[in-house]
C-alpha cells in the first residue's frame, strides 16, 4: 500500500456520474468532484435531496460505474479491483433492508459467511449482545420495528470490523433516543477501532457532534468544505443547519464567505 | 493494533469461493424452510402433472399402438419436462426472491462476486427440482407401476442436460429483468413453454413440419426426448442425441452466461443493483 493510501482511505479525482444519453436527455448526477477522506476520520457528506450523495456512496462501494473519473477505496481501484477492497469495507442505510422473512440471526449468519468470517455464530451472538439484538435474533427481520432494524443493520454492517463504514443517513426515520444510541455506538466503535466512517446525513446535530469533515453537496457538486467548527465560522452561523440552509439556497453569508468556501471545495 | 478480520481477510479473498456459494444456498435454504406452503407449491406441481399424464397413459396405451408400446412414455416425458421447468424456475424464482427484497445492494457490496452467485442460484435449483420431482417420480411406482429409474444410466444424462438448459434458460431471464427490471417477471412463468411445442415433449420430432424439425433439433432439450423414446421404444441408447444436446448446452450455457454477464455490468452503469426491487 503506498502512502497516500495510507493517510487517505477514500481519494476520488474528477469523478462524474451521467445518466441517459444526450439524445434521450442526461442527466449529470455527480459532476467531476473530487476529494479525499483522511484515514481514522469521520466525514460527513451533506447535500440536500438530488444532490448526488447516494450516487457518489454507490461508486464509491462500487456497485456504480462512473461515467469518468477515478475512485480509490483504501488504495483499491474501485472500477477494476473492487473484490480487493469489499472484505475490508461495508454499508448500511435504511433504504436498502435485509430480506424480511429470514430471522435477524439467519441474515447475519448468510452474511458472515459472505465476509468469511472465522467463527461467524460466536460474532452474530456476540453483535447482537453489543447492540441489544439478543432477543430479536430468532424473529423475522421485517417484523421489527425502525429502531431495532436500523441496529441490525448496523450489526450487519460491523460484521466483518470494517476498515472503512459507509453509512448512508443511519440515523433516519429513529426517534431521538434510539438516534442517540446508535451515534453513541458509532462513536465508541470509531474510537476502538480506529475506522473511518463517511455518512450521508440529513440531520446537522449528528454531523456536527459526529464529523470532524463536512463535504457540501450541491447539484452533483461539491460546494465547500471542512471541519463543522470552520463551516459555523466560515458562514457567520450559530448552527450547521444554518450553513446547510445558506448552501442550499445559495446564499453564502456574503462575498467573503462565498471565496473561502470556493477556496476550501478545491 | 493487529490486523483487523477484514485486512485478514481481503488478503485471503479468493477469486472463487465455495464458501460464499454456500452462504447464498444457505441465504435460499432458510427462506424454503421458514415457509411449509413454499415446501409443498415445489412438490405439488410436478405431482399432479404426473397423475394426470399418467392417467392419459394408461388409456393411451389401451387405444394407441404407439404408446402402448413404450411402457410410461409419456410419465417419463412429463416427468423430465419437469426438470427442464423446475430448473429454469429455480433459478429464476431464487433471483427475484433477491429482486422482491431489494437486497442485491447488499449482496454486491460484500465480497460475493457474480460467478458464485450464480453458481448458487444454480445449486438451489438443483435442490428444488430434486424436492419437487423425485417424489412424483418414486410416487409413480404404486401407482402406475412405472418407474422413470427403470431408464437406468442415461437417466443421469438425461437430467443433467435438461437442468442445465433449464439453468441457461433462468439466467437469460435474469439478465432480462436486470435490464428491463420487475416489469420483465411475468418472463420466469412463461418462457420454458414457448419451448414446449418444439421440445418434442410428448411426440417426436417427425411429427413437425420440415422447418421447424430443425428449430427443434436446435434444442438440448428435443435431442433429450428423442433419446427418451429410442430407449422406451427401441431400448437402445442414442449416443448421437446424447452429444448434440450436450453440445448445444455448451452453447447455449455460453450465450446466456454471456448475456448475463453484460446485463450485470449494465445494471452498475445504471444504478440498478441499488434501486432496482418492488
Amino acid at each position: 500500500m503506498d502512502q497516500c493510501a495510507k493517510q487517505h482511505a477514500i481519494r476520488a479525482v474528477n469523478l462524474t456520474k451521467r445518466y441517459g444519453t444526450a439524445r434521450s436527455g442526461a442527466v449529470t448526477a455527480v459532476d467531476g468532484i473530487s476529494f479525499t477522506v483522511a484515514a481514522g476520520s469521520v466525514t460527513g457528506l451533506l447535500g440536500g435531496n438530488g444532490a448526488g450523495k447516494t450516487t457518489t456512496i454507490s461508486m464509491l462501494l462500487g456497485l456504480l460505474l462512473p461515467t469518468s473519473g477515478t475512485v480509490e477505496v483504501l488504495g483499491v481501484d474501485m472500477v477494476r479491483h473492487r473484490h480487493a477492497a469489499l472484505p475490508r469495507m461495508n454499508f448500511s442505510s435504511p433504504y436498502v433492508e435485509l430480506p424480511h422473512r429470514l430471522t435477524v440471526r439467519e441474515n447475519l449468519t448468510v452474511y458472515g459467511h459472505l465476509y468469511g468470517l472465522k467463527g461467524v455464530k460466536r460474532r452474530v451472538e456476540e453483535l447482537a449482545e453489543h447492540l441489544e439484538l439478543t432477543r430479536f435474533l430468532e424473529r423475522p427481520s421485517g417484523g421489527l420495528s425502525a429502531g431495532q432494524k436500523t441496529r441490525v443493520a448496523l450489526a450487519k454492517a460491523l460484521l466483518n470490523r470494517p476498515e472503512l463504514l459507509l453509512l448512508d443517513e443511519p440515523t433516519a426515520s429513529l426517534d431521538p433516543d434510539t438516534a442517540d444510541w446508535i451515534r453513541t455506538y458509532l462513536e465508541r466503535y470509531r474510537f476502538e477501532s480506529g475506522a473511518t466512517i463517511l455518512l450521508a446525513s440529513h440531520n446537522m446535530l449528528e454531523v456536527e457532534r459526529l464529523c470532524d469533515d463536512v463535504l457540501m453537496m450541491r447539484q452533483g457538486r461539491i460546494v465547500d468544505r471542512g471541519s463543522p467548527a470552520g463551516l459555523l465560522a466560515r458562514y457567520g452561523r450559530t448552527s450547521l443547519e444554518d450553513v446547510f440552509l445558506d448552501i442550499a439556497r445559495d446564499r453564502a453569508n456574503g462575498d467573503d464567505a462565498r471565496r473561502e468556501a470556493a477556496d476550501a471545495a478545491e | 493494533m493487529p490486523p483487523s478480520d477484514a485486512a485478514v481477510l481481503a488478503h485471503t479473498n479468493p477469486v472463487f469461493s465455495l464458501r460464499r456459494v454456500g452462504a447464498m444456498v444457505l441465504r435460499y435454504w432458510y427462506l424454503l424452510r421458514g415457509s411449509w406452503p413454499r415446501f409443498l407449491e415445489l412438490a405439488y406441481w410436478p405431482t399432479m402433472q404426473m397423475i394426470l399424464w399418467g392417467y392419459i397413459n394408461q388409456f393411451m396405451a389401451s387405444s394407441s399402438a404407439w404408446v402402448a408400446q413404450g411402457a410410461g412414455v409419456l410419465v417419463s416425458a412429463v416427468l423430465l419436462w419437469d426438470v427442464l421447468f423446475r430448473g429454469q424456475l429455480g433459478v429464476s424464482v431464487s433471483f427475484l426472491e433477491e429482486m422482491w427484497s431489494r437486497n442485491l445492494g447488499h449482496l454486491f457490496v460484500s465480497p460475493l462476486r457474480p460467478g458464485e452467485w450464480v453458481a448458487a442460484l444454480f445449486g438451489m435449483s438443483l435442490i428444488r427440482t430434486v424436492i419437487g420431482v423425485v417424489p412424483a417420480a418414486l410416487l409413480a411406482i404404486p401407482l402406475f407401476g412405472y418407474s422413470l429409474f427403470d431408464l437406468g444410466l442415461p437417466l443421469a444424462g438425461f437430467f443433467a442436460n435438461l437442468i442445465v438448459f433449464g439453468w441457461s434458460l433462468g439466467l437469460v431471464i435474469v439478465a432480462l429483468i436486470l435490464r428491463y427490471g420487475m416489469g420483465a417477471e411475468g418472463l420466469a412463468w412463461i418462457v420454458v413453454f414457448m419451448l414446449a411445442p418444439v421440445s418434442a415433449v410428448y411426440y417426436p420430432v417427425s411429427v413437425l413440419p420440415g422447418w421447424l424439425q430443425w428449430v427443434a433439433l436446435s434444442l438440448p432439450s428435443a435431442h433429450v426426448f428423442e433419446g427418451m423414446r429410442a430407449i422406451l421404444f427401441d431400448g437402445t441408447m442414442r449416443w448421437d442425441h446424447l452429444a448434440w444436446a450436450v453440445g448445444l448446452n455448451v452453447l447455449f450455457m455460453g450465450l446466456c452466461t454471456a448475456a448475463f454477464l453484460y446485463s450485470f455490468h449494465q445494471a452498475r452503469v445504471r444504478g440498478a443493483l441499488l434501486q432496482t426491487g418492488e
